[in-house]
């Protein structure tokens, strides 16, 4: 689902707000503006970023930018399907940073420990207090990715 | 045919003398004043206004409670398709739209279920009563040789069946029965059970659509300077630099409209939100701040209510003369307990789109908690009547209590109104921390004694300011807040002391707007009840649990105390430097406990484990009923060992998540949560979670080191 945007806008408007309002992908969400609670989390050429830190100045025109919506390929991810499985959200407001941190977690640990969920999912708050079951649904996303040996390639 | 359009007015207008059963939690149907059915005409069968079965055998239904998180729709549908023998997967739910037609359609004090339990099920038992009844006449058999079963009538003789959809036209003709049998709990398929909720592929993907994410034709968006100073009056705006930013169209004078109040605030209109916020922060705006800026602070809120309690306040009851008793008492404590205020802080900030038209209707698109309640304040805002209004509720991106209050909505109708345009306003995380409404802080004096080894003796006196004052204007000063009154009464405690006991209340007024927050007063009054009946329990030389139990007479209270005992272990050795503690509060009429495990670390402690047990009486799905326990146990936990707010000088001095923090997942202790099966009437689920955690955690803190924490919230690393 790969598409190029082309946007007139002002240097300094984040990425948060182009992706939404402009490239009309709703999935990525406001929460506080100054990266302190992950919910505008989007993967820059597969990195993790907080797009409402990231002015829009800052991304090349070769920039690859995944948004929840690019999650999965159009069918759902491992990840997405563990996040069904344990019934992770309540309202699902914050729930796309959260994926979007955990995809970007397992494709470089796809055996994280509880300790490496720790310090990569603690930038995302949930306010619903659902990080019980977002840590249970990493470490089964995990066990379904050793199974199946796809490896990262379909998350 | 008859003209669908008449009948279909006919039929609204017939609705509207109707008072259903749900407005007031009134439990079930008032009888056939609720059970109202369309005109056959219109050919599908329409079972009071929630329910609508149509010919192809489509069934919808009104959802009355909208969706923050608590998983309203699946639980109002597991009601509808348990009694009409359909599939959850069958069921389209749509948003109800604030109409009187559908009664009370507030998502707020855990009411859903306990609420809709009989109506829902009823009109569901009834549809299938009457599709029954219609199979049975078509082949001539008796009704009771046919059954329903996924969606269709089957005689099971002949081997024969019909769909809904085939019996749909001709069912409608049929009167509605008004006392439908309902199932057997015994038989229940849905209810009770385990089963994934149908909305959550859309909340993973992207896709579920919250109010934030609201598009309208020719919308332009508004970011509001509100008054520092809470109340501040605008001297003077200098709009000159923020008018050049790129995309910035207008500044308006607009208004934010709380219910005991009005503030001045600025309106910045832009073509996009950012330009707006750009623009907000480009505007130069000087205050008039009056006397809020001495009058109007946290610290001498608080020093208020500890100076009350130096006096005695209003009863709310008394049994014994307690001061007295406890005058003459050998063995008696006093202490206080503070809570602070607390913002709702959904990750969602408040936001809303209107438009309001030129005619004087008004069109609204917002993640709000009840759309009657919507209409009603932006008709005595605008002006206007219901029926100039329409509400579409969105999902809500959490709430808590905080968007059942509507200023966020009242601004964009102002907005809208002089810019003539519609307009999304959406509030900055620093709106949502600064300006409130908060849970109110409130302060609990405690008093009590024991004799003879048993507490005997105990009176809680509440102070502070009161929702019922500040909100709804109904607070006598001469009596009681009896919202407070009946939460921390015996009658709701079920403590039965043998002496005396007594509650009372001090209103200590504030100007800082407050409202309900997630489980309201049992939130604040759970803290200084839990804490203390632990101090009376030591002052007893009694294990807490046993002390508690010594006092509770209560089947369920005792069950609940008894199943956490036995779950958390309570009457194992602890290692050095580790303690328990527990605590029980029932809310909304379910009763839960909680108990906690910390462990000595450094100068504070360290939360090892919550085990978290309720009894809510009969629920939908067991697995809903766990995860709001779960998001209690983090609210609850943030309240106690997180950021309160603060006012100085009339201002918040906490504006994002860095100053008002809430916990984190690395922070998260091991967590288990236990259902007690009463089969009791249903209670709550999303709230009663709470109320028990912060007191099971302070009391765990006494245990593990003989401090007593009496204020919250406190620095769980630093115990001072």
């Amino acid at each position: 689902m790969e598409r190029k945007v082309k946007v007139d806008v002002e240097p300094d408007m984040p990425l948060l707000w182009v992706v939404r309002d402009f490239a009309g992908l709703k999935g990525t969400k406001f929460g506080c503006g100054m990266a302190l609670c992950g919910a505008c989390t989007v993967h820059v050429n597969g990195q993790p970023a907080r797009s409402c830190q990231t002015p829009i100045s800052s991304v090349g025109k070769n920039d690859k930018i995944t948004t929840i919506e690019g999650i999965g390929d159009g069918k759902l991810s491992v990840i997405q399907k563990a996040w069904i499985e344990e019934q992770v959200p309540q309202c699902g407001y914050c729930q796309s940073g959260q994926i979007m941190s955990a995809v970007a977690l397992l494709k470089t640990n796809p055996s994280p420990t509880d300790a490496d969920i720790d310090s990569a999912m603690s930038g995302n708050l949930c306010r619903c207090g659902t990080y019980d079951r977002i840590r249970k649904a990493i470490h089964r996303a995990a066990a379904e990715i050793k199974v199946s040996e796809a490896g990262i390639g379909k998350m | 045919m008859k003209n669908i359009q008449t009948s279909r007015r006919d039929f609204l207008k017939a609705s509207g003398l109707t008072t259903f059963g749900l407005a007031l939690g009134i439990s079930g149907f008032t009888k056939d004043a609720s059970l109202k059915k369309i005109t056959p005409a219109v050919l599908k069968l329409e079972i009071n206004p929630f329910i609508i079965i149509d010919t192809a055998g489509n069934i919808t239904l009104v959802n009355p409670r909208p969706d923050m998180g608590q998983g309203s729709t699946q639980a109002v549908p597991s009601l509808l398709a348990e009694e009409l023998e359909v599939s959850l997967e069958k069921v389209l739910i749509i948003q109800s739209d604030g109409k009187e037609k559908y009664g009370s359609q507030v998502s707020g004090g855990s009411s859903s279920v306990r609420e809709l339990w009989l109506p829902i099920r009823k009109a569901g038992a009834a549809a299938r009563e009457m599709l029954t009844t219609t199979a049975a006449k078509r082949w001539n058999v008796p009704v009771t040789e046919c059954h329903a079963e996924d969606g269709a009538v089957f005689h099971k003789a002949s081997g024969k069946s019909f769909t809904y959809g085939e019996l749909a036209d001709d069912a409608s003709k049929l009167e509605i029965p008004s006392d439908p049998k309902l199932k057997d709990p015994k038989d229940f398929k849905i209810i009770g059970k385990y089963n994934k909720r149908l909305d959550v592929p859309d909340r993973v993907t992207g896709k579920a659509v919250y109010g934030i994410d609201i598009d309208v034709p020719g919308m332009v968006y508004a970011s509001i300077v509100h008054s520092p100073a809470i109340h501040g009056k605008i001297v003077s705006i200098d709009d000159s630099e923020a008018k050049k930013i790129k995309g910035v169209l207008q500044v308006i004078k607009t208004e934010r409209t709380m219910p005991h109040r009005t503030s001045e605030a600025v309106a910045v209109i832009a073509t996009n939100w950012w330009a707006a916020v750009k623009g907000k922060k480009a505007l130069v705006v000087k205050w008039d701040n009056g006397n809020y800026e001495k009058t109007v602070d946290t610290a001498g809120y608080f020093a208020e209510t500890y100076e009350a309690a130096k006096k005695e306040g209003i009863n709310y009851e008394e049994k014994g003369d307690f001061t007295v008793k406890y005058a003459a008492a050998k063995e008696k404590l006093e202490a206080q307990y503070e809570t602070p205020f607390l913002a709702h802080a959904p990750i969602e900030p408040e936001n809303a789109v209107a438009h309001v038209k030129e005619d004087g209707s008004v069109e609204i698109w917002a993640p709000v908690q009840g759309p009657d309640w919507t209409i009603r304040d932006v008709c005595a805002y605008m002006k206007i009547k219901p029926e100039q209004v329409k509400v579409n509720v969105t999902l809500l991106g959490g709430a808590f209590g905080r968007k059942a209050y509507h200023d966020f909505v009242l601004e964009a109708c102002h907005i809208s109104k002089e810019i003539k345009k519609p307009v999304k306003v959406i509030w900055t995380r620093e709106d949502d921390i600064t300006q409130g409404p908060y849970r109110p802080g409130m302060l609990s004096h405690m008093q009590g004694f024991v004799e003879d080894g048993k507490i005997t003796g105990y009176h809680h006196h509440a102070i502070g300011e009161s929702i019922l004052g500040q909100v709804f204007k109904g607070l006598k000063e001469d009596e009681a807040d009896s919202w407070i009154g009946e939460e921390i009464s015996t009658g709701n405690t079920k403590y039965n002391f043998a002496a005396a006991s007594k509650v009372s209340w001090t209103h200590v007024k504030t100007d800082i707007p407050i409202v309900w927050w997630r489980s309201v007063y049992a939130s604040n009054f759970g803290w200084g009840q839990e804490c203390f009946i632990d101090e009376l329990a030591h002052l007893a030389k009694k294990d807490p649990l046993k002390a508690r139990l010594e006092i509770l007479p209560d089947e369920r209270f005792r069950k609940v105390l008894e199943t956490l005992a036995e779950k958390a272990g309570w009457d194992e050795k602890l290692a050095e430097g580790t303690g328990k503690g527990l605590a029980v509060f029932k809310s909304f009429n379910s009763i839960s406990a909680c108990c906690i495990t910390v462990s000595k670390k450094g100068q504070g402690v360290k939360i090892d484990k919550v085990v978290s047990v309720i009894d809510c009486g009969y629920y939908v799905n067991p697995d809903n009923v766990k995860a709001q326990t779960e998001g209690n146990i983090v609210m609850g936990l943030t309240a106690a060992i997180k950021d309160g707010i603060t006012f100085t000088n009339g201002a918040c001095d906490q504006s994002n998540y860095h100053q008002y923090n809430i916990m984190r997942l690395n922070e998260m202790p091991a967590i288990e949560i236990h259902i007690v099966d009463s089969g009791s009437a249903p209670g709550g689920v999303g709230e009663p979670g709470l109320p028990p955690v912060a007191p099971a955690l302070g009391n765990a803190v006494f245990a593990a080191t003989g401090k007593r924490m009496r204020k919250l919230p406190f620095d769980i690393a630093n115990l001072g």
